[in-house]
């Protein structure tokens, strides 16, 4: 069953103003429980619009989103039931702590949930593991913290509501190569572990490579859907709204456009080199 | 012209740097020495924490040294009275374009510093048309900041740069909050600035790919230049690089893995057209 099913959802801002903008256009998405979904689109094609209507933070001016089923908007306990399970964490979640210290920053989202202490700390714990902050810094106060261990921190205080569709804008933005791996990475084991669904908002084609499936938007509407290899099969599409392709899809275009037969469908480093490895000897023989 | 430099003096010369900032176990910097000369464009890698931008923040004396010496056209920044031409010298434009942009018209933001230098109002109004064309903002000039796209709102704080007449420009990881197209608009400008008007570009960055455009690619580590040379050199050092914790472009794990499984390909092919077209040339 979908996890989220989004129906006709549309959104207008500022309307009847000058301003009247509409971000997203009648969208009918389905995402499914356990998948790894990228969300791609350049800066106000309505990607953070469309995030902020999957936990209520905005509300539609028509269509609708369901969570297993049920209708988010229907009613306040329904609205307030998707906050709790489904975490959004936005860019630059380092600007949103607030509390005195790592723990009772972490601990923020259970709390509200009303939960015994002890299930809370457990909570806290577990949250914290998974993104890798130590437990020997939990009593630090948050602004002391590297600008990596603070997004750690905030990415934490979304786990600890052990969400079931985990949604993040931009998470691995202004991190350094190393940091930008070890946040993927310990993303997808959080994944594994819980059974649950990822969305990544991201303009990064490497990170896109990692999901089962990417979603592009243009102009509030979805552009592309599909497998990471059949997405990246429209290079002209992608480019012409000014995303980029992963290099490896880049290369594999340009060696095509010279009259060697690298096969479609090619995207990532791995597979590129194995495609011209086979055609060596071959003289790379022309399509 | 930045071909002739070499008789040249350095614009920037960085001597024995040292900075630890309050309460640090470690200095940021660690004697650091740099020469950057004129028009050459320059990027700078590292891990965070690396001491990057406590490098950049010496450049125009926003901190200045406990140790050593930074020289900016011969003028040292410990020197009080050198400071307003040194902040002329050398502009900055930092991560985020939200906390950069002061006015509500875009030429008015540009307008800014010339106006606080008491720069007269004729010349204030070439500087501004110029500095936005350079950028290719020009058409924005009467748009309000806040409805333009994150490339535009860092091309309108590299104008507001410009206007200040620099020889040097820094910017600190300028594209980290922009999509793939305000990456693109922002990086070209800065090469442009450099090719065309023999301005003396710092980048630093996270991107490879951005930094593979450079003359000159340094690589930080703990407060420390641990590398220094072209790209084609810096990136030929992929096992160097990855121990510090950084990658490399795309174009050089692909002609790596080629290589190990016996091809031979130039480790200097770093933009995807040179990668490609040395591929099909070794395919025959």
């Amino acid at each position: 069953m979908s996890l989220i099913e989004i129906r006709g959802l549309t959104h207008v801002y500022s309307r009847g103003t000058p301003f009247e903008k509409t971000a997203i256009d009648n969208i009918d998405l389905t995402i499914e429980t356990g998948s790894a979904v990228a969300l791609i689109g350049h800066t106000g094609s309505g990607k953070s619009t469309l995030i902020s209507h999957l936990n209520a933070l905005l509300k539609p001016d028509s269509g609708t989103v369901l969570l297993d089923g049920e209708d988010i908007f229907a009613t306040k306990a329904a609205m307030r039931d998707a906050r709790f399970r489904v975490g959004v964490v936005f860019q630059y979640p380092e600007y949103q702590l607030f509390e005195e210290t790592v723990a009772a920053d972490i601990a923020y989202g259970p709390k509200n949930l009303k939960l015994p202490q002890e299930e809370i700390d457990r909570r806290v714990r577990e949250a914290a593991a998974f993104v890798g902050f130590p437990e020997d810094r939990f009593g630090r106060s948050p602004l002391e913290l590297s600008g990596g261990q603070k997004r750690r921190v905030a990415i934490a205080g979304v786990l600890a509501m052990e969400p079931e569709l985990l949604v993040l804008d931009e998470p691995t933005a202004g991190l350094d190569p190393a940091g930008r791996e070890d946040l993927l990475e310990k993303l997808f084991v959080w994944k594994d572990a819980s059974g649950g669904t990822i969305l990544l908002v991201t303009h990064d084609m490497s990170i896109a490579n990692r999901c089962d499936r990417l979603i592009v938007m243009e102009e509030g509407r979805i552009a592309l859907d599909g497998t990471p290899e059949a997405v990246f099969a429209h290079s002209e599409k992608l480019l012409g709204i000014g995303l980029d392709l992963p290099a490896a899809a880049r290369i594999a275009g340009l060696l095509r456009e010279q009259g060697v037969a690298v096969p479609q469908g090619v995207y990532t480093i791995d597979q590129l080199a194995a495609a011209i490895l086979a055609l060596r000897g071959k003289g790379g023989a022309p399509c | 012209m930045y071909k002739d430099i070499i008789s040249m003096d350095p614009i920037i010369r960085v001597k024995n740097l040292t900075y630890v900032y309050p309460d640090a176990d470690r200095p940021a910097l660690d004697g650091v020495d740099l020469d950057i000369m004129p028009g050459s464009f320059v990027a700078v890698l590292g891990s965070n924490g690396s001491g990057k931008s406590t490098l950049a923040k010496h450049l125009n004396a926003i901190l200045l040294p406990k140790e050593g010496k930074v020289l900016v056209d011969g003028m040292d920044t410990i020197d009080e009275g050198s400071l307003l031409p040194i902040r002329r010298k050398v502009g900055m434009v930092f991560q985020n374009p939200d906390n950069q942009i002061v006015a509500n018209v875009v030429e008015d933001d540009v307008a800014f510093a010339p106006e606080n230098l008491g720069v007269d109002p004729k010349e204030i109004r070439r500087r501004v048309d110029e500095a936005l064309k350079q950028v290719d903002m020009y058409d924005f000039r009467l748009h309000a900041p806040h409805l333009l796209s994150g490339g535009q709102k860092q091309r309108v704080a590299i104008a507001g740069v410009l206007a200040m007449g620099p020889e040097v420009l820094v910017l600190d990881e300028p594209t980290a909050m922009l999509d793939p197209r305000g990456r693109r608009e922002v990086v070209s400008a800065a090469e442009r600035l450099c090719r065309e008007k023999g301005i003396t570009v710092l980048l630093i960055t996270h991107h490879m790919d951005e930094a593979v455009r450079a003359d000159r690619v340094l690589v930080m580590d703990r407060g420390h230049i641990v590398m220094d040379g072209a790209p084609a050199e810096i990136f030929a050092r992929a096992g160097d690089l990855r121990a510090l914790q950084l990658t490399v472009p795309d174009t050089t794990a692909l002609i790596e893995k080629l290589n190990a499984a016996g091809m031979s390909l130039p480790s200097g092919a770093l933009t995807p057209e040179a990668c490609a077209a040395a591929i099909k040339e070794a395919l025959g």
